[in-house]
């Protein structure tokens, strides 16, 4: 595997590996990994560095939702015009082209029902493009990104063993 | 009450307990400890192999297998071994699940060895196989291994030791404790003397498949030394399934049905959930177990790199999960070091000569532990080698 893949790899699975470490861990040089990761910065390759966090347990109280939209879409740009457009809106947080029986999957995060369902009532579902939304709340969290919220496995190994 | 110890046979009472034991004791007792102490994963089974064992369950089979385990099992174990090192056994007479490497040692031993007879065991070695050696009649005779070989099984050193009455080699590739391996060449070297001399090779392969930089070679697959190997493997390593006590036999079929009778007058048969699930291990579990080897490689040069930095250097072991550093520096005992290192520090690591005196002055690491763990250990270890340096 190339260097620039095991690095992704490194800092998908824990983004405050340093470089020192990651260069250790591959047997690279320091400087040639440091190198790199400015080149995937700068290439948006790496788009950013953030924590996977349980809001809940933090005591937020926000509401996440799942909204499908039906949009129209335009000659030359298809759909990605209005994919950008709805991106860039705080509230989105994420934003798929999917395949099947909707086109844009939208997840929406607010501050309660009302913040979320005036965004989609006054700015999402008011976009000429879009013909339809459908929105799904989430009650509950149970993995994200590859992290399980309330992870019950530990090290259970006996501190020495043959 | 009676005085127990009044019954025991004297070969038992004499028999040492594990030094490792002493100090899991020791260790055991303290809170707070950093462990590198450990002889395991740190991955929990993968989930799709306890998921095809909760289904087993569920569909009812909580029953016996055939002694020798089940055909399928044994059937992918043949395939396995033919996938990765080009070996063909027969799944119906060469082939014995067992309950762990463990059991598969102590059988070999027991059907192999008349009282008196030597075998020929490397060291520093894996704890159990000179009591299994001692109570199964036999004399255990120690070849030394050293640093600047890289802990490899020298040929002078193997020639030296063999005597008339040596009939078994025990080899551990990667070994546990020092994280050698022995390559091609170096396996090869000894193969004209093992033949000479009629040896049974007994090759714990247990962690061949957590070899870096290269493939693992098992002894069994050079010229001549098929038919007088035993592999012994399993799941516990490559798998992470150290809880499951599943391991396998292969070789002659004349040596494995003797250790399958035995195995059936003591064992009946290793239980059906770990025969399940390793045979899930074996059909799906491949791409998964690489993920970790290359896991435990990146935690393998890095706590490599910080043991140097903090005056323990070690030569770079290309197997298993451990680092074997000097304490040279310290001018300690390996004990000494070890529950000095607890006392102080409270960093858990194995004294070597646990595995034997050609472990003296040497510690075992184990890093199948987080980078967070063995960098906070590396730490510690670092402001104790300052203290004590001599």
């Amino acid at each position: 595997m190339s260097l620039d893949r095991r690095i992704l790899e490194l800092l998908e699975r824990d983004a405050r590996h340093t470089p020192q470490q990651i260069a250790a861990m591959l047997g690279e040089d320091e400087n040639r990994v440091i190198a790199e990761i400015a080149r995937l910065e700068k290439e948006k390759i790496i788009l950013g560095h953030t924590s996977i966090i349980n809001w809940e347990k933090a005591g937020d109280d926000g509401v996440t939702a799942m909204v499908e939209v039906k949009v129209t879409p335009e000659r030359e740009v298809g759909f990605d015009a209005i994919a950008n457009r709805i991106c860039r809106f705080p509230e989105v947080r994420t934003v798929y082209l999917m395949s099947g029986l909707y086109d844009l999957a939208v997840v929406v995060h607010g501050k309660d029902l009302k913040d979320i369902s005036t965004f989609i009532s006054q700015k999402l579902a008011t976009m000429h493009q879009v013909q339809s939304t459908t929105t799904h709340f989430v009650l509950k969290r149970y993995k994200q990104d590859g992290f399980i919220f309330d992870d019950k496995e530990k090290d259970r190994r006996l501190v020495v063993s043959p | 009450m009676i005085d127990g110890s009044r019954y025991l046979r004297d070969s038992i009472k004499s028999l040492p307990p594990s030094g490792i034991r002493r100090f899991f004791d020791l260790a055991s007792h303290m809170e707070g400890v950093i462990s590198l102490g450990v002889g395991e994963p740190d991955f929990v089974t993968p989930w799709h192999i306890r998921e095809a064992c909760f289904y087993s369950l569920e569909k009812g089979y909580t029953m016996y297998t055939a002694n020798a385990g089940m055909i399928e099992l044994r059937e992918e174990i043949a395939k396995y071994l033919y996938r990765w090192q080009n070996l063909t056994y027969d799944p119906e007479t060469e082939i014995l699940v067992t309950v762990g490497v463990s059991e598969a040692i102590d059988l070999a031993f027991r059907v192999l060895l008349e009282d008196g007879d030597e075998v020929l065991i490397p060291e520093p070695s894996y704890v159990s196989y000179v009591p299994g050696t001692i109570m199964a009649g036999g004399t255990p005779v120690m070849l030394d291994t050293r640093e600047e070989d890289e802990f490899r099984l020298t040929r002078d050193e193997l020639a030296g030791k063999i005597t008339p009455r040596s009939k078994l080699l025990l080899l551990t590739y990667p070994n546990n404790p020092t994280g050698g391996i022995m390559g091609r060449d170096d396996l090869l070297d000894l193969v004209d003397l093992i033949v000479a001399n009629d040896l049974i090779v007994i090759s714990d392969e247990i962690y061949g498949e957590l070899t870096y930089e290269g493939k693992h070679v098992s002894i069994a697959t050079l010229p001549g030394m098929k038919e007088r190997t035993i592999i012994m493997n399993g799941f516990s390593k490559a798998f992470a399934m150290t809880g499951w006590r599943i391991g396998y036999a292969c070789g002659n079929r004349d040596i494995i049905g003797a250790m399958n009778k035995l195995h059936q007058y003591t064992i009946l048969c290793a239980p059906i959930m770990g025969q399940m699930a390793a045979l899930e291990a074996l059909r799906h579990g491949e791409a998964e177990m690489r993920r970790m080897v290359e896991d435990y490689d990146y935690r393998r040069r890095l706590i490599l790199k910080g043991l140097k930095e903090i005056g323990l250097p070690s030569f770079e072991p290309r197997g298993a999960f451990y680092v074997f550093p000097s304490i040279s520096v310290t001018g300690m005992s390996s004990l000494e070091f070890s529950e000095k290192l607890l006392k102080e520090e409270k960093i858990a690591v194995v004294p070597g000569n646990a595995f034997g005196r050609s472990g003296e002055g040497f510690v075992r690491c184990c890093y199948a532990y987080s980078v967070d763990h063995i960098e906070q250990a590396l730490e510690r270890m670092g402001a104790f080698v300052a203290r004590h340096h001599v």
